[in-house]
């Protein structure tokens, strides 16, 4: 990428909103991840009982089974959502800016 | 169990014969380095999805996981959902990025704006750590694994190993490897389906009958259904969690997989793939787990005489394979079993010998100015060093305690390899003094906390007190590398520190938009 591309890149409003934009995302999805992760680590390291806690009066079946599945369940989301934006807004405003830019 | 098992030596040569015809078929299609280091960027999404997928289902979480359920059982979930959680992260933060950046290695990504040769040193460093641990973990659970199962001798076994992880990957490179790799990925999360299936089936597919079954069985009783003794107090905790979060994206053999793929999308759409197919896999280990606690615990064909599970808790998975499919699939998993550390070794030499190629011989040693004849020769003969390096140390530490590499190589990777990735991605203030004190501090720290820590002091040496409290150093390591990256950046005040300051502009633009023109 030559000096003139990227000076033309860098000037474009629309550059500026789409990185802050996926940005933002990004922090949202990682901060997410990291509150439910440690969030269930600091559980089992303050509060194990709390994973413990039955969920029926006669089975056996704890809190803490689908709590670990769910956290399973939604880091999938959680890359899904993400690549679905970036896939579709992103890239696409993406390709205007290059093309905005003579590409 | 010491006979020659004939069913899964006879499916273990097939899938040697089916993967040196892929690798045959690779050789011809290599003929550059970016076809040896990258498979010339024509991997799919779904194919590196599968192939990362595949790296990270190596044996030792097969077994490993299976095994600590089979042992704690909810213990073996809190593992794999560390494991986990680190992926979401690479594609949030570094996936898209480096495929923009990069062409081979990591450290591409890390000298875009900084200067080569300290960068480019202290990131193969890093690097070759990782893989050389990893390498050795691998390489002594293989030889053990191999031996129990198709009852050759130990060191037939790694030789045996490490001479077809040489074949795939000098002659068949990045093409060969991540085929391998999604083979025996398909064949894993089929196999495993299988039995959770099979499992599930016999409980009248209820989740709370198998529970109810495996606490009515297990010696623990109801406390499996809850944390066990895994992360007691709070510094443990966060530490051991940052190393399994920020490990995964410092590891040199799962980043070179991003430079597979054609462009940033393929880049984070092969995460969310990835991700799947491997939440998708823990979630089978543990009903596999528990499934071993119901079948495999009570039944006198798998205990030896001191009731104890036959061969240790790691064969778990392997003795359900037995108790639900019979001795045809038992031979299955075993070649399965087998094709993972194949596949898994493979990757990581080819990471290292990458690490060795692209960033010592080419860079470092040859400023840029190696032809592409040239370099593929080295990272050739780098692939027969460091297979025969494997080798020679898979046998070495056949009777030493490996358990403590793996968990190394994640705090090496989370403390060294990630904090300079990232902030050379995210941070304009970042030199390259800053980036390679911050490289050295990690890789240091990590190393120096590890040996004088329980897990080598008192465990390994046999000292009775460890000089550093703790198992896991990568709270303390990660921080000294974050904070040796900063306070070297911002007090270099050199014009080369001007320079790289004012460069980060144009990176940060290609790191969005990615190779143009």
């Amino acid at each position: 990428m030559d000096i003139a591309t990227a000076h033309k890149i860098r000037e474009n409003p629309k550059f500026a909103a789409m990185v802050a934009r996926k940005e933002r995302m990004g922090r949202r999805l990682t901060g997410f991840m990291l509150v439910v992760y440690f969030g269930f680590i600091l559980t089992i390291a303050f509060a194990p009982h709390w994973l413990a806690i039955s969920l029926s009066a006669t089975g056996v079946m704890t809190l803490g089974i689908p709590i670990g599945i769910a956290i399973i369940l939604a880091a999938f989301a959680a890359t899904g959502v993400y690549v679905y934006w970036a896939n579709t807004h992103f890239d696409e405003i993406t390709r205007e800016i290059l093309k905005e830019a003579g590409h | 169990m010491t006979d020659l098992n004939i069913p899964a030596i006879a499916m273990f040569f097939v899938f040697v014969a089916a993967t040196l015809g892929i690798t045959r078929w690779a050789a011809r299609r290599t003929r550059t380095r970016a076809h040896f280091y990258a498979a010339g960027g024509n991997i799919t999404a779904l194919q590196n999805g599968l192939a990362i997928a595949g790296d990270y289902m190596s044996a030792a979480s097969f077994l490993g996981i299976s095994g600590l359920v089979f042992l704690s059982g909810y213990d073996g979930l809190i593992y794999s959902i560390g494991f986990l959680v680190g992926w979401p992260i690479i594609l949030f933060l570094i996936a898209e990025r480096l495929r923009n950046l990069g062409k081979y290695t990591f450290a591409d990504v890390v000298s875009f704006r900084l200067s080569p040769v300290p960068v480019r040193s202290i990131s193969a460093c890093g690097a070759l750590a990782t893989v050389i641990l990893y390498l050795i973990a691998q390489m002594v659970g293989a030889g053990k694994l191999i031996e129990l199962l198709f009852g050759l001798p130990y060191e037939s076994a790694v030789i045996i190993v490490g001479v077809l992880m040489i074949l795939y990957v000098s002659f068949g490179g990045m093409i060969a490897t991540t085929w391998v790799q999604i083979i025996k990925a398909v064949l894993l999360l089929l196999g495993a389906s299988f039995m959770a299936v099979a499992v599930l089936w016999n409980m009248g597919f209820s989740f709370e009958a198998l529970f109810e079954n495996a606490v009515t069985v297990h010696p623990k009783g109801k406390a499996i259904m809850a944390p066990g003794g895994l992360l007691s107090d709070p510094v443990s905790a966060i530490s051991l969690g940052l190393a399994l979060m920020f490990g995964t994206a410092g590891l040199p053999h799962i980043l070179m997989r991003f430079f597979t793929v054609p462009d940033a999308r393929e880049a984070r759409t092969s995460v969310f793939y990835a991700t799947g197919f491997i939440g998708y896999f823990y979630i089978l280990t543990f009903i596999i787990g528990f499934g071993a606690i119901v079948l495999v615990s009570g039944d006198a064909r798998f205990l030896d005489s001191a009731g104890a599970l036959m061969g240790g808790n790691n064969m778990a998975a392997i003795h359900l394979a037995q108790a639900t499919g019979g001795d045809l699939f038992l031979g299955f998993i075993s070649a399965v079993a087998f094709a993972t550390i194949l596949a898994v070794v493979s990757g990581l030499t080819l990471a290292g010998a990458s690490a060795v190629s692209h960033d010592l011989y080419a860079s470092v040693l040859r400023h840029g100015e190696a032809n592409d004849a040239e370099e593929l020769k080295v990272s050739r003969m780098a692939t027969v060093g460091l297979g025969v390096l494997a080798i020679a140390l898979g046998i070495v530490f056949e009777q030493q305690n490996v358990a403590f590499m793996v968990g190394l190589a994640f705090a090496i990777a989370a403390s060294a390899n990630f904090p300079v990735l990232l902030l050379s991605m995210y941070w304009s203030k970042l030199t390259t003094r800053g980036a390679f004190w911050g490289g050295a501090c990690g890789l240091s720290v990590a190393v120096g906390l590890m040996i004088l820590g329980p897990t080598v002091w008192v465990d390994v040496l046999g000292n009775s007190d460890p000089v550093f409290p703790y198992k896991y150093p990568a709270l303390f390591a990660m921080s000294a590398a974050f904070l040796a990256a900063w306070g070297f950046s911002v007090s270099d005040t050199s014009p080369r520190a001007k320079a790289e300051r004012e460069a980060f502009d144009l990176q940060y633009i290609r790191s969005e938009v990615g190779r143009v023109g």
